[in-house]
């Protein structure tokens, strides 16, 4: 807008001059975009026109048939098979993989320290708030890098080494024999199929068919259980009294799930120290855990303020109702504050699950193969194709960006006041 | 109804008696505050359990420190076996984390431009301060460039010189209306600025010679990287970002689109892709055979970073304030610089002064990611300093220091967003 005054007792058959270009407000602003149009497409042929002269000169063309060749290197944690001999693309996919988990992770572990520490801050007790501020203070001012950095010198220099756990006067021990934090990963139980139903080709990847069966029966069941629910819901508008159906929906729950566990031979495989290291069990390396815990601490400060100032935009009024009716406490915040303070909190709640995903890529730091390590890392190194990774790297991530925006938008429209 | 007085109603007042132990002073402190109920009660203990732990564990080994020692071996010895830190490490590299390689024999430099930087800021941070201070902070940014990278003086000069040319013919064409007098200022500042560096500053340092020992941009790093980078792309970013919020909520589709593209676009990508684009890629987009200084750069790649999140705060601030302002802002007759330079302005960026201060914060904090094109920030050279044999292993005293660096700066720009938040506070609740 050039000009926020336009003058509409100018006649409309007024002739038209050149000047007007220039003094009118109705034609200013066309004169102004002309030009911008103009500078903008100017610049964008200069940027192009280098390029392809530095390409020339480089003797380099601009493909992205880098994807199709062979990687040749080694990625230490992967969801979904990998090995050196495959490409460049399948690569990437990897480690795309590998930001995706730790994005995922780190969120869930920042909302979980966000709510808690957020609500604690304005708890009544004060041993309690002060704490939180200072919690939320340190993490807030120091750069996360730094804190990733610690966690991670934290996981390989402040735990015991395998060989700690061994031998009769062992200086570690396991967690309830189940959990070994080593400086070499943390070893987790992991779950194992006696029967094993085979694995589905679908080209890219090949998930195990026992998972899949285990996951459709866990959807169908919810499904059920939400039907039982509603069922519910509507006999009770319609009579007032609602049925006792908890022991339903824990049935349909879990009945399914178990006998399918228990016909596929579910058991769980626990980590084993043998010879100098744990064998069995899943290994959470101590780059994944560095940076969740980096992320999830560093960020959970983040929400916690966030969540601080939409409890507080609520009025008290709210509060003082619900203790009049006779709600306790826990039931007012969970039934009468905290509903209304999300409609304050999801926005910026957003805006902090895009940072996590963002933020994912300073993996780097602690040797975590995501999808920067991967392919905006060796792969460019390896092929020197800079050009085309970057920009693949940056459309991944802007993709990314993208859908978690809009999917969260889309919950927030849901859960938002309906104003009418 | 007849007046009956049973035996067990009490005929006369009793004198009123202490509360009972447990409903007053300390006791009844301890129990609103921390045992009020069960959940609190755990809570306090909880809290209590986790700050002795933290207070036992973390203060022996700070207050046992080792402040002079040249290695970390030899700092072992000193402790003996007892738990201690070793800050010898910080005593014996605290000018590398300061100032990276810079030459020792001019650190001065540096330290005498941070002070001026002080200076500079004081009048535009604290209103007491004279106004006519702010002269000197216009002059600031040339004379810090120089003293840092040092060079010849003339070169800021000539540099300065670009916009008093702008200035002349903005003058001298106000005939000609506020849009091409604009432009052709702008044209000619920027002929000046191609042109005319080269030459006249090699005139004018043959006649005068000012020059101070140069500093190569490989030979800086520590918290003067930090705050060099930090700093500039904090002030070049403010300016930009009110541009682009005004781009993003104009009634031009042109100019709006690209506004929401850029933003977008820039907030959808981590920085260290930009940094990395600024490091692999910049070359490609210039004219072959262009080189420029990395650090410069990486100056350019933050402050566009920054650009996107100031415009979308700034943004913000625009959108909370009431339409009202903008139709009186009109209905005095004010053109459209005007009503934004004297009305919406003011009161957009006070409204987002929480989230300003924020994305300075974030954007200090976030100079630490050149650490992965190669610039020697704090943590690359804690990094080096763990790599070298007599410090090999070293973790916690580094990371504590670093991080207290930071924390002060951040903290304070924090506390005096605060500060400022009440002092332009002029509602009256």
């Amino acid at each position: 807008m050039a000009n926020a005054i336009t003058f509409p007792t100018l006649e409309p058959h007024q002739a038209f001059r050149l000047s007007m270009l220039l003094n009118d407000g109705r034609y200013r602003s066309y004169t102004i975009q002309i030009f911008v149009l103009m500078c903008l497409m100017l610049g964008i042929a200069w940027l192009v026109d280098n390029t392809i002269r530095n390409l020339a000169l480089l003797g380099k063309d601009f493909s992205f048939s880098f994807l199709w060749s062979t990687a040749g290197y080694d990625i230490n944690q992967r969801l979904i098979e990998y090995d050196t001999q495959m490409t460049h693309g399948r690569a990437a996919l990897v480690g795309l993989l590998n930001t995706v988990v730790l994005a995922v992770l780190s969120c869930a572990l920042a909302t979980i320290i966000g709510v808690v520490a957020g609500v604690l801050r304005l708890s009544g007790n004060p041993i309690v708030a002060r704490l939180t501020v200072v919690y939320v203070e340190v993490f807030r001012n120091i750069p996360l890098l730094l804190w990733i950095l610690v966690f991670g010198a934290i996981m390989s220099e402040a735990v015991p080494a395998p060989n700690a756990f061994k031998g009769e006067n062992a200086t570690a021990g396991m967690i309830l024999g189940a959990v070994a934090i080593t400086n070499r990963g943390v070893f987790i139980p992991e779950p194992l199929f006696t029967r094993d139903l085979g694995t589905l080709n679908l080209g890219i990847v090949e998930p195990s068919l026992n998972a899949i069966a285990v996951l459709v029966v866990v959807i169908a069941c919810v499904l059920i259980s939400r039907v039982l629910v509603r069922h519910a819901n509507r006999v009770q508008s319609q009579t007032g009294v609602r049925p006792v159906i908890w022991w339903k929906t824990m049935t349909v729950l879990a009945a399914p799930p178990l006998l399918l566990l228990w016909a596929l031979g579910f058991h769980l495989g626990y980590p084993e120290l043998r010879g100098f290291n744990f064998q069995g069990g899943f290994q959470l390396r101590n780059a994944l855990i560095a940076m969740w815990l980096g992320l999830g601490i560093y960020t959970g400060a983040f929400i916690a303020e966030n969540v601080r100032a939409g409890i507080l935009a609520i009025s008290k009024g709210q509060t003082e109702a619900a203790h009049a009716l006779g709600l306790r406490p826990g039931k007012t915040m969970r039934l009468v504050i905290l509903p209304q303070a999300l409609r304050v909190i999801v926005p910026p709640l957003i805006s902090q699950y895009l940072n996590i995903t963002k933020n994912t890529s300073l993996g780097l730091a602690v040797g975590y193969m995501d999808l920067r390590s991967t392919l905006g890392g060796i792969t460019i190194n390896q092929t020197g194709r800079e050009l085309e990774g970057m920009l693949l790297l940056m459309l991944i991530y802007l993709s990314l960006s993208l859908i978690i925006s809009g999917s969260m938008n889309a919950y927030n429209a849901r859960v938002g006041l309906k104003e009418r | 109804m007849t007046e009956r007085n049973p035996a067990f109603v009490r005929g006369e007042m009793l004198p009123a008696r202490e509360p009972p132990a447990g409903q007053t002073g300390l006791l009844k402190l301890l129990r609103e505050n921390f045992f009020k109920d069960w959940l609190s009660a755990l809570l306090t203990v909880m809290s209590l359990i986790v700050s002795v732990w933290f207070v036992c564990s973390v203060f022996p080994w700070l207050f046992d420190s080792v402040w002079n020692a040249n290695s970390l071996s030899e700092c072992r010895q000193i402790l003996a076996g007892a738990e201690g830190a070793c800050f010898a490490v910080i005593r014996d590299r605290w000018t590398q984390l300061l100032f990276g390689f810079y030459p020792p024999e001019q650190y001065w430099r540096p330290v005498l431009a941070f002070a001026l930087m002080i200076v500079a800021l004081a009048p535009i941070l604290f209103p007491p301060v004279p106004r006519g201070l702010l002269r000197f902070s216009v002059v600031f940014p040339g004379l810090a460039y120089w003293l840092i990278w040092g060079g010849t003086l003339w070169l800021p000069v000539v540099v300065y010189g670009g916009f008093a040319v702008g200035a002349v013919l903005l003058r001298m064409t106000g005939r000609l209306g506020a849009g091409p007098g604009a432009g052709l200022a702008i044209v000619s500042a920027l002929t000046w600025w191609f042109v005319a560096p080269g030459p006249v500053t090699t005139v004018l340092e043959q006649l005068l010679p000012l020059s101070l020992a140069p500093v190569a941009s490989r030979e800086m790093g520590g918290f003067l990287l930090s705050i060099v980078i930090g700093v500039t792309g904090i002030s070049l970013s403010l300016p930009l970002g009110i541009v682009l919020a005004l781009g993003r909520r104009s009634k031009m589709p042109l100019v709006k689109t690209i506004s929401v593209v850029f933003i977008e676009f820039i907030r959808g990508v981590p920085l260290i892709t930009l940094l990395f684009t600024a490091s692999l890629l910049l070359n490609y987009f210039l004219p072959p055979g262009t080189t420029f200084d990395l650090i410069l750069r990486v100056i350019i790649m933050v402050t566009l970073f920054a650009t996107a999140y100031m415009a979308e705060v700034i943004r913000g601030g625009l959108a909370a304030l009431p339409r009202g302002q903008y139709e009186a802002a009109e209905a005095l007759g004010l053109d459209y610089w005007k009503a934004q330079r004297l009305v919406i302005m003011p009161q957009a960026l006070k409204i987002s002064i929480p989230g300003i201060v924020n994305s300075f914060i974030g954007l200090f904090k976030d100079t630490t990611l050149v650490v992965f094109i190669g610039l020697l920030d704090p943590i690359a050279l804690s990094n080096s300093i763990r790599a070298t044999a007599d410090w090999q292993g070293i973790y916690w005293e580094l990371f504590i220091f670093i991080g207290a660096l930071f924390f002060v700066f951040c903290f304070g720009m924090s506390r005096y967003s605060m500060h400022l938040e009440r002092r332009l506070k002029t509602d009256h609740r």
